[in-house]
């Protein structure tokens, strides 16, 4: 609902017009990058430009995580993405601003999920063994 | 999964897929499938974030939460982010697995109970785990450290109270070196102090105070470090956070301001801003700069920075610095006084949000001054905005010329351009408002007239300027004909009689007209048909096209103008006089909602009254309306029908005010009362009858018709609010008061029987008893049963008993419900027999008696 409407309102925005709309009482802060939209929904007291900083911050670590990120990374690893901005924003606010601590943070993660990965297919291929 | 999905080419295929994929996981669901939950787990947030539900999918996060491993943990935590938020319920079953994770030893997995923690908890939650999340504070990792801060915000906001316990360990977090967790730290500390002031008296103090604008300034000016470097300013989210915290710090505290006035220079001059990043920085400087106690030179500083940004090329940079200046206004008006022009500019640039906010400005910077010039710009832009725009300029052009014009002639001259361009967009009460101006200004008839009429002739498709100008030519029709009062600034102009009456026929006739527009053209008509007796058979004509209208209002108005102009000649120039002028401090007293203190009597002079007849009917008349307004119950509405009534304007039912469902009966009574009050003044030239067949002055008497006739067509409601006016004190039939006594009914040594009685709303004939019966010996009754019977005339119905054992002595009692409906009412008193029967000791006992004594007029 809240998305149909947003896009709405957004996608009719000319290219030249500022990365600002007034939306029900909120104001929402839109960065365009080639076909993908980057919204996001801020109080009247927030500063519009550091919003779009912090845009601009989560797709240069989206970049550099997949090497030159496009559309279809991010639908096919949705879930990446999404860890990936749990270790920028959390409750809406700012958690990191080194590019180079977020992605130490997310490689260690991954490895971790790695490494369980593995242990469980081996243990798999223990108990298949066994039950032969 | 999700290749499928995206091959589906229709909306339809898609849901086909969706429901598939949601059976497969419900059925593994039900199997407590481990193996592939996780994978489930994903495949239920891409389906939701298509917008399916998926609420079979929530305990599964629960369970994939539970489980040991860090990749079930990590999704199981993603999906309860996504698929569930703080109103369910079921979160509070995670509130156990979050307390584990967050003592886990793993830290990754502490982090990921802070970061779900962080994002949906509820205030339950959140006071549960607080203490949890207070030590984590403290955490050697500064990872953990960071994301315990961000959840204390939260944890905060949603418990308030718990505010006092983050505050010592939120001031160890501002010294910290790490940036994530400065930054983080700040942001805590900033949230506190605004939730509690005890924080924010302990974060003030100079010792804290110096130590963050130490760390300001480091910032500012450290040297390049690759990690943190944007555009080539180090940390700039830094930067704006620590800005922000002094804000909150420096507002109302002069002497937290002069700690930070010198970094605030510093900040503000030496940043660069050609890029994105520098402006954003300078942005929130200038913001705090604003906020904090005066200092006239950071003032300047800041008003000229807002100044550059003005004229800069990039539009989001305009955006916020028109945003600025809004708050700037407040503090320092002359400077924003000084970037008008540019202001003015924006208000017609081609980005609606920039348009927006620059009108706004520009309304907050008007002033008797600059009114005039301002006022001319946006007429002139008028014209060229486009459709949605124009309904805000419009309203704000009308309000700013209401408010500071500085003379009447400017100030019709302005609206008469708004309505022509944009009248449609004009709202009634501001042409009514006008209408009252153009009255008081009697010496500008002539002159407004005229103009109205020109504009007429360009503009008609502008409804408003339509219904002002056929109000005005219906008024002042001969001083357009004969060119009174003409001005030297008019061109001359000859209108014949019959051009004005084209003018009003083709009000009547436009396709566009509603029937607002063409009830007044007929009053217009009218007026005419008198002024310009020569035109008096077209007039006719044209007024008997709408005879049979479907409209009532325009039947009605059309037949009695009809029978005004063929046979009443001889009072129909007194009928349409020239109306005494509005009184505007009335009108604007009522506008804004305030009841009048004293009855008004029109002060100002009619012009040419051939008999003095008119001007005291319509003081009673208007007497008599502000009586209706003491009684109304909405004054602002009624301020409305007061000006629309006289106007001849009030076609819409929805007007009828709440005081018609009041006073049904009793209004005919009380009608015929006050027409006899109300004919006196114009009794020289009518009898009642012909009240009831003619059209006064005001148009009033239409809307006494209106209230007789049985059909209510609007413009009754301040007649009946008359009527209300007319019965304050008489009492009302539906009055449920104890107007009738209570009888003993029956009484002997061992029983009473009391009658009270009470008439249902809207019928006489019925009367409610509600009968107590009180037991006055030692002895308890039972099996109690009251009977009666009553004479034929009377129809008698008994509700059941409240119970049936009586206790004894008079320690309690039954009741029970009687209605009697008397169709000889008026004529035959009520009269009962009854027969009551107990048991008494197991013995059963019956007493007889007939009631004599019920009250005459049941």
């Amino acid at each position: 609902m809240v998305i149909r409407e947003l896009s709405g309102v957004i996608l009719t925005r000319g290219p030249k017009l500022c990365n600002f709309v007034e939306w029900r009482g909120y104001k929402v802060v839109y960065k365009r990058y080639a076909s993908l939209y980057f919204c996001m929904c801020i109080d009247q007291e927030d500063n519009e430009l550091e919003i779009l900083e912090i845009i601009h911050h989560y797709v240069e670590i989206l970049d550099r995580y997949f090497g030159s990120v496009c559309e279809l990374d991010l639908i096919f690893n949705f879930h990446k993405a999404y860890y990936i901005l749990d270790e920028i924003l959390i409750a809406g606010e700012l958690q990191e601003s080194s590019k180079k601590t977020v992605a130490r943070l997310i490689a260690a993660q991954d490895s971790l999920v790695e490494t369980a990965k593995e242990q469980a297919s081996s243990i798999s291929n223990i108990i298949a063994q066994a039950t032969k | 999964m999700i290749r499928s999905i995206r091959a589906c080419k229709t909306a339809a295929e898609e849901r086909a897929v969706v429901r598939k994929e949601c059976a497969a996981i419900r059925a593994a669901i039900n199997e407590n499938d481990q193996d592939y939950r996780h994978r489930n787990l994903a495949k239920l947030m891409f389906i939701h974030m298509l917008g399916y539900p998926t609420h079979f999918g929530q305990m599964e996060c629960l369970k994939s939460i539970a489980s040991a491993g860090f990749p079930e943990k990590r999704i199981g935590y993603l999906g309860l982010m996504l698929l569930l938020d703080e109103r369910q319920e079921v979160l509070m079953l995670v509130t156990n697995s979050l307390k584990q994770d967050l003592n886990h030893t793993n830290q990754y997995i502490v982090g990921l109970a802070l970061c779900a923690l962080g994002n949906i908890c509820s205030a339950e939650m959140a006071r549960d785990l607080a203490p949890e999340v207070e030590r984590l504070l403290q955490f050697r990792d500064p990872n953990i450290r960071k994301k315990a801060a961000l959840c204390s915000i939260r944890i905060i906001k949603k418990v308030p109270d718990l505010a006092e316990n983050f505050i010592n360990p939120a001031a160890a977090l501002l010294k910290e070196k790490h940036h994530g967790v400065l930054i983080t730290g700040i942001q805590l500390v900033t949230d506190i102090c605004k939730v509690s002031t005890e924080a924010l008296e302990f974060f003030r103090k100079p010792k804290c105070l110096d130590g963050l604008v130490k760390t300001l300034r480091d910032v500012v000016n450290s040297p390049y470090a690759p990690e943190y470097d944007i555009a080539g300013i180090t940390d700039p989210f830094l930067h704006i956070r620590l800005l922000k915290l002094l804000h909150v710090l420096g507002q109302g505290d002069a002497d937290a301001s002069d700690c930070m006035n010198d970094i605030l220079a510093q900040v503000a001059t030496k940043t660069e801003s050609n890029k994105n990043a520098g402006n954003a920085i300078l942005y929130e400087c200038v913001e705090t700069i604003m906020s904090i106690e005066d200092n006239g030179g950071l003032r300047v500083l800041a008003i000229n920075i807002l100044g550059r940004f003005l004229s800069n090329r990039d539009n989001n940079i305009r955006y916020v610095a028109l945003n600025m200046l809004m708050k700037a206004i407040t503090v320092d008006a002359q400077a924003v006084q000084r970037h008008r022009a540019t202001i003015l500019e924006c208000v017609k640039d081609l980005d609606a949000s920039i348009r927006k906010r620059a009108l706004e400005l520009v309304y907050l910077l008007v002033n008797e001054s600059n009114v005039k010039p301002l006022t001319k710009e946006l007429i002139d832009y008028l014209e060229i905005s486009d459709q949605e725009f124009k309904g805000d300029l419009t309203a704000k052009i009308c309000s700013m010329v209401e408010k500071f014009s500085p003379d009447k002639i400017w100030y019709i001259d302005q609206m008469l351009k708004v309505l022509s361009e944009a009248g449609n967009f004009v709202k009634d009460e501001v042409w009514h408002a006008l209408i009252v101006v153009i009255s008081n200004a009697s010496d500008l008839h002539g002159y407004t007239v005229r103009a109205l009429y020109r504009a007429v002739q360009t503009s008609i498709e502008q409804e408003s300027l339509v219904r002002v100008a056929i109000w005005c030519i219906g008024e002042y029709g001969d001083m357009l004909v004969n060119n009174v009062g003409v001005l030297n600034i008019e061109d001359p102009i000859t209108v014949t009689e019959s051009d004005a009456v084209d003018v009003v026929e083709i009000a009547i006739k436009h396709h566009s007209s509603d029937i607002t527009t063409k009830a007044m053209a007929m009053v217009a008509l009218l007026k005419l048909s008198s002024r310009f007796p020569s035109c008096s058979e077209r007039i006719r004509d044209i007024i008997v096209q709408n005879k049979g209208s479907l409209v009532l209002e325009l039947q009605q108005r059309s037949i009695e103008f009809n029978s005004i102009v063929e046979k009443h000649q001889n009072i129909r120039s007194t009928l349409v006089e020239r109306m005494p002028v509005l009184d505007e401090a009335t009108f604007s007293g009522r506008r804004a909602g305030s009841l009048p203190a004293t009855v008004s009597t029109s002060s100002g002079t009619s012009l040419n009254l051939p008999n003095g007849v008119a001007k005291p009917a319509a003081a009673p008349l208007v007497d008599l309306l502000d009586l209706s307004s003491d009684d109304a119950p909405v004054p602002s509405s009624s301020g409305n029908d007061f000006l629309q009534d006289l106007l001849g304007v009030d076609v819409s039912p929805a007007s009828v005010q709440p005081g018609t469902s009041q006073a049904p009966k009793a209004g005919t009574d009380v009608l015929l009362d006050l027409l006899s009050i109300g004919s006196p003044p114009v009794q020289n030239n009518s009898t009642p009858s012909d009240i009831l067949s003619s059209s006064q002055d005001n148009k009033s008497s239409v809307a006494i018709l209106d209230g007789l006739s049985p059909a209510p067509s609007g413009g009754a409601a301040s007649m009946i609010d008359l009527l209300d006016g007319f019965v304050p004190n008489s009492p009302k039939p539906e009055d449920n008061g104890p107007a009738y006594p209570s009888i003993v009914a029956f009484e002997s040594s061992s029983l009473i029987l009391t009658f009270n009685f009470s008439k249902p709303p809207g019928n006489p004939q019925t009367t409610l008893i509600q009968a107590t019966f009180t037991n006055l010996s030692p002895n308890v009754y039972t099996d109690f049963v009251f009977q009666a019977a009553v004479p034929k005339f009377l129809q008698l119905h008994l509700d059941p008993a409240s119970g049936n054992t009586l206790p004894a002595s008079g320690n309690g009692s039954i009741t029970q419900t009687l209605r009697v409906t008397n169709s000889q009412h008026g004529k035959k008193p009520l009269v009962m027999r009854t027969r009551i029967a107990y048991k008494l000791n197991n013995r059963d006992v019956l007493e007889e008696g007939q009631i004599n004594n019920f009250p005459r007029d049941l």
